[in-house]
């Protein structure tokens, strides 16, 4: 009878070369299983980045996503829009892995409630919102350029305080050097209601 | 006595009640016509006008009197003022108007009702668009003479 404990046989099973399988075989299985499991692990991620899984939860639904409604990347004349996970969620693939291992903090900020009144969201907007422009501001606000690129921005279409305010920002004018501003120093609370602002630079 | 005096009264006020609302409906029923219009009922719903764009413009847009409080050449569209933030002082505070080439609110602004000079924004003077407005392209509903005096002429 064999008397050795489960975790015995199973490591043995693991570490003991195939004796009756081809390798053949076990490629072509091990080919199926990366498919599926690379496919599955990208639907998850796909998934996760949807506005219904965003809003799933009251805490976004009550609070940012109503405030999200009545404005430009919600709502404008041509239909295009930008979804939470558009400004949130980095396209490019390490720094998505990275966000989205860091987002398993906000699943335990769920289950424990951390944010689940409107009382409790206010206290902490300031807070949140702090650690989203850091992050924007030290990503050259990615996420932005992903659709507002200043290397396709046409500065004639733009009203002459805009194109004016941009250029700078860009290369500078003759009195002054280029700002090295990212869209995030300016462009605060396009999306959201702003925090309490005391104590932010440039406000 | 007290006791039916009250339920007394009661009933006269019920009474009353009902008689009156079947008066007023019997009025109703009776064909009178009211002094709204037709074209004004209720029940029809005029189409919408459509909205009009805010002008945007590179220079300050013209007073008509000479205390009128300067006109907001720009849409604002999402900016806020509240409890939090004030969105216009954003570019039009002293400390940011130089950088952003933005007009500086002025100084009457730093003033209590008392004429107390403040250190900041007065709390009354706090909400911009309780006085400075944007303009839409939009012509008077009634048609008048106004001309602004000659000095803004």
């Amino acid at each position: 009878m064999n008397r050795e404990p489960f975790y015995k046989r199973y490591f043995k099973l693991l570490t003991k070369p195939a004796a009756r399988i081809s390798l053949g075989v076990i490629l072509a299985f091990g080919f199926v299983a990366g498919i599926v499991f690379w496919g599955g692990f990208n639907t998850g991620m796909q998934a996760t980045n949807q506005e219904e899984f965003c809003i799933g939860c009251h805490e976004m639904k009550n609070n940012v996503y109503e405030e999200y409604k009545s404005t430009i990347h919600y709502n404008n004349r041509s239909g295009v829009r930008a979804i939470c996970s558009d400004c949130h969620v980095p396209k490019d693939w390490t720094a998505k892995m990275i966000r989205k291992i860091q987002a398993s903090k906000e699943v335990w900020g769920k289950i424990t409630g951390k944010i689940d009144t409107r009382d409790k969201f206010l206290s902490h907007r300031r807070e949140m919102a702090d650690r989203e422009w850091a992050r924007m501001k030290a990503n050259d606000s990615q996420e932005c350029r992903n659709c507002h690129n200043f290397e396709f921005m046409d500065f004639s279409e733009q009203s002459s305080r805009a194109a004016r305010i941009h250029q700078t920002a860009l290369r500078g004018d003759d009195k002054t050097p280029a700002t090295g501003e990212t869209c995030i120093d300016c462009h605060k609370g396009i999306a959201h209601q702003l925090p309490e602002m005391h104590g932010v630079e440039g406000w | 006595m007290k006791y039916l005096n009250m339920s007394m009264k009661k009933v006269i006020a019920f009474t009353m009640a009902t008689l009156f609302t079947g008066l007023v409906s019997a009025s109703e029923m009776g064909g009178l016509s009211s002094l709204r219009s037709d074209e004004l009922k209720l029940s029809i719903e005029s189409p919408a006008v459509a909205l009009k764009k805010v002008r945007e413009s590179d220079t300050l847009l013209k007073r008509d009197f000479i205390q009128q409080p300067p006109l907001i050449p720009h849409a604002i569209r999402g900016y806020d003022t509240n409890k939090n933030v004030n969105s216009c002082l954003r570019c039009h505070s002293w400390k940011n108007a130089s950088k952003w080439g933005a007009t500086r609110i002025s100084v009457t602004h730093f003033t209590d009702r008392n004429e107390k000079q403040l250190a900041d924004v007065a709390p009354r003077r706090y909400f911009c668009v309780q006085c400075h407005v944007p303009q839409a392209d939009a012509k008077p509903l009634k048609e008048n003479k106004f001309e602004p005096v000659d000095s803004l002429k």
